[in-house]
C-alpha cells in the first residue's frame, strides 16, 4: 500500500505542478468582431471557431474555488449539438466584459442562428 | 363531444378516445406480465381460481388508475393554433404552458401505433429548429387523424417559400419490393438472432424451465458433437435474424413514399406503426449517403437527411426519422439524394484524395489491431495451452491481409470537395458515408491534431452545423489543404485566424 501511495505521489506531484503551468502556456482564446476562437491542448491539440452570428447563448460559471481566486469560465453555445466553446480560467472582470460584448454582438444579429 | 370542439378563444382538446387506447394498452401490457407470473406461481401447486382472481383484480385496478390519470390529462390539456403561435396548456395540479411561434415550426411528424390506428388517432409532434433544449418539441398525443392531417397542412403551408417552389412537386420515390434483399445484410441481423435466443431463455426462465430446455436440446441432438451443436445454434440464429430483419423491413417501410408537397419533403411509411414526416425544405442542411460494407458490395446505398430540428434519437422510437430512403440500388439513391438536395452535389462532386500519410496511418491501425489480438492470444497460449498459440498465428495470417485491405479501402474512401452550394466529405469503411452539407449551414469549425498527425502534417477538420449530429468530419486532411478547404467553403470565417499564405505553423502562430 505504501508503495502504491509512493507511486501515486511520484506521478501526481509533478503532474499537479507541471500541468497547470503547461495548460496556461498552451491555451489561447480570441474574440474578434466576427468570431470566437479557442485553442487548447498540447499533445492533442484542438481549435474551435464559431462565428458571432451563430452564437445562441453565453454563460459564465464560477465555482467556489474559482471565486476565491477571482476566476470565471465562459461558455459560448451555438445551435450545433457538437459541443460549446469553453474558455476557462478568465479573470472576473475580463469575463464579465467579454460576456457583455458577446451579448451585445449576438443581440444585434437577427434570425434563429441556425 | 367531438375532438375539434372549441372552448373559449379557439382552445381545442385532444381526442377523448385516448382514454380507451391507454386503458387497453396498459391492460395488455399487464396481462402480458401477469401470465408468466401466474403460471410460475401455479407451479407451487396452489389452487388456480384465487390466483387468477388476484391477477385480474390487479390488472383492473392499475388500468383504472391509468384511465383516471389519462382522463385528467385529457380533461385539462388544451391546445390552440393562433395566427402567430401554437400553444399547449396543461392545467391540473401542475400548470404548464408551452408556446411555439409558428414561424419556428420546422417539422411535423405524425405517428400512430396499431391501437391508435384502430381508433383513428394519431400523435402529432411539432419540432422547431433548436436541439439544445427539450422544450423545442410540442407533442399532441393523440388527436383525431383528420385533425392531425389538417394541422400538418396548416402549420407548414406558409413554409412554401418561393425559393423552394422551383423544386418540382410530386413523388420522389416509392417502395420497390426488390429493395428487401438489402435488408438482411445489415448489422441488425446478428443482433436480432441473438435477441431471439435471449428472449427464449427469458421465457424459459419465467416458467422455471431453463434446465428442461437444455435437456430437451441435448435430447433432440444427441448424436451431434459439441462443434455441430454450436454450428447449429449459429445457423438457427442467422436464419432467425434474417427472418427478423425482413419482418422489420416490412414493418418499417411498408407503403413507403417520399414526396414533395408545397416545397416540403413528406415521407409516409409503416405497416403497423405508421409514420408521416413532413420536413420544411428550408431546414434541410444536406444529405448523407450511407453505404454499409455489405450493402455497398451490392451497389446500394441508404439516404439520410441532415436537417435542423431533427431529433437525434427519441426514446419512444425504434427507428431514426432521418432516413428518407432505405438501402436501395445506388442509382435510386443517387436520384433521391439529388432531388432532395436540389443539386447533384452528393454524388457528382469530384473529391480530392487525402495525403499518403493518411494511408500509412490506416494500415498501421489495422496492423496494430491484429497484433493486439494475436498478441493477447499468444501470451495466453504461452501461459495456458498451445491451442491458443496456434489460434494466434492462424488469426495473424488470416487477419493481416484483411486488415491491410480494409485500411487501403478506408484510405480510398477518404475525400473532400466543394460544390457550388455544398461541401462534400466522405469517409469510413464499415459504412462509407458521403456527406453533402450546405455551405451556408456551417456554423463553425473544429480542428484537432494528435501528436502523430502533427508529425505527418495532417489534421481532422470538423464542420459544425445545427443539424443532426452537430459536426461532420474530414479526417486526416493535409494541414494546408484542409485550412484552404475550410476557408474556401465558408469564406471569411476562418480568414482572420490564418496567415495570408497558410504555412504549417499558421495555426500555432498568434493570430493577427
Amino acid at each position: 500500500l505504501l508503495l502504491a501511495l509512493g507511486v501515486v505521489m511520484v506521478i501526481a506531484i509533478p503532474y499537479t505542478i507541471v500541468m497547470p503551468l503547461w495548460r496556461y502556456r498552451v491555451h489561447r482564446w480570441e474574440v474578434t468582431d466576427d468570431a470566437v476562437y479557442t485553442r487548447t491542448g498540447w499533445l492533442w491539440q484542438e481549435w474551435r471557431i464559431a462565428p458571432m452570428s451563430r452564437i445562441q447563448t453565453v454563460d459564465t460559471a464560477r465555482g467556489p474555488l474559482e471565486q476565491a481566486f477571482r476566476l470565471s469560465s465562459v461558455t459560448v453555445t451555438t445551435a450545433s449539438a457538437a459541443g460549446p466553446i469553453k474558455i476557462k480560467g478568465l479573470d472576473h472582470e475580463l469575463a464579465a466584459d467579454l460576456v457583455e460584448r458577446l451579448t451585445e454582438v449576438t443581440q444585434a444579429n437577427k434570425g434563429d442562428a441556425t | 363531444m367531438s375532438a375539434v370542439s372549441a372552448t373559449d378563444e379557439g382552445w381545442r382538446r385532444l381526442h377523448p378516445r385516448t382514454v380507451v387506447v391507454t386503458v387497453l394498452s396498459v391492460a395488455g401490457i399487464l396481462a402480458g406480465v401477469a401470465i408468466p407470473i401466474v403460471i410460475g406461481v401455479l407451479d407451487d401447486g396452489d389452487a388456480l381460481l384465487p390466483i387468477l382472481l388476484i391477477a385480474i383484480a390487479g390488472i383492473v385496478v392499475v388500468s383504472a388508475v391509468a384511465a383516471f390519470v389519462d382522463l385528467m390529462r385529457y380533461r385539462y390539456t388544451t391546445y390552440r393554433v393562433t395566427d402567430e403561435r401554437i400553444e399547449l396548456r396543461y392545467a391540473w395540479v401542475l400548470h404548464k404552458t408551452r408556446s411555439v411561434p409558428r414561424e419556428r415550426v420546422r417539422t411535423v411528424d405524425l405517428t400512430a401505433n396499431p391501437l391508435q390506428r384502430v381508433f383513428g388517432l394519431a400523435k402529432v409532434k411539432i419540432g422547431t429548429g433548436q436541439q439544445t433544449t427539450d422544450s423545442s418539441q410540442l407533442t399532441l398525443d393523440p388527436v383525431d387523424k383528420a385533425v392531425a392531417e389538417e394541422l400538418r397542412g396548416l402549420l407548414l403551408r406558409r413554409a412554401a417559400a418561393p425559393a423552394a417552389e422551383r423544386q418540382t412537386p410530386g413523388e420522389i420515390a416509392r417502395l420497390d419490393w426488390r429493395w428487401i434483399r438489402y435488408a438482411p445484410i445489415s448489422v441488425t441481423t446478428p443482433i436480432l438472432g441473438a435477441a431471439a435466443f435471449g428472449a427464449i431463455m427469458q421465457v424459459a426462465d419465467w416458467f422455471n424451465a431453463q434446465g428442461a430446455l437444455f435437456r430437451l436440446v441435448r435430447y433432440l441432438f444427441e448424436d451431434l458433437s459439441v462443434v455441430g451443436l454450436v454450428v447449429g445454434v449459429v445457423v438457427v440464429g442467422v436464419v432467425v435474424g434474417i427472418v427478423g430483419s425482413l419482418g422489420l423491413f416490412v414493418e418499417m417501410w411498408f407503403r413507403y413514399r417520399l414526396t414533395r408537397e408545397d416545397g416540403n419533403l413528406v415521407m409516409n411509411r409503416g405497416l403497423l406503426n405508421t409514420r408521416s414526416l413532413t420536413l420544411e425544405q428550408r431546414r434541410l442542411r444536406g444529405v448523407e449517403l450511407v453505404e454499409g460494407l455489405g450493402v455497398r458490395l451490392m451497389h446500394a446505398a441508404r439516404v439520410d437527411v441532415i436537417a435542423t430540428g431533427m431529433s437525434q434519437k427519441s426514446d419512444d422510437e425504434k427507428t431514426d426519422p432521418k432516413t428518407v430512403l432505405p438501402a436501395a440500388p445506388f442509382e435510386v439513391a443517387r436520384r433521391v439524394a439529388t432531388e432532395v438536395l436540389g443539386s447533384p452535389a452528393a454524388t457528382a462532386t469530384e473529391l480530392v484524395a487525402h495525403p499518403r500519410a493518411a494511408r500509412g496511418r490506416r494500415i498501421r491501425w489495422g496492423l496494430f489491431a491484429v497484433a493486439g489480438l494475436a498478441g493477447t492470444l499468444a501470451v495466453l497460449g504461452l501461459l495456458l495451452t498451445t491451442v491458443l498459440l496456434h489460434l494466434a498465428w492462424i488469426l495473424a495470417v488470416v487477419l493481416t491481409p484483411v486488415a491491410v485491405l480494409l485500411a487501403l479501402e478506408a484510405y480510398r474512401n477518404l475525400g473532400h470537395g466543394l460544390a457550388t452550394d455544398h461541401l462534400v466529405t466522405r469517409h469510413g469503411v464499415g459504412a462509407r458515408r458521403t456527406v453533402a452539407l450546405l455551405r451556408t449551414g456551417v456554423i463553425g469549425w473544429t480542428i484537432t491534431r494528435s501528436p502523430f498527425q502533427r508529425r505527418a502534417g495532417l489534421m481532422n477538420l470538423h464542420a459544425t452545423t445545427a443539424a443532426n449530429k452537430g459536426a461532420y468530419p474530414v479526417y486526416d486532411v493535409d494541414e494546408v489543404a484542409g485550412l484552404r478547404f475550410a476557408d474556401a467553403a465558408v469564406p471569411g470565417l476562418l480568414a482572420p485566424f490564418l496567415e495570408p499564405a497558410p504555412t504549417v505553423s499558421a495555426l500555432s502562430a498568434p493570430p493577427r
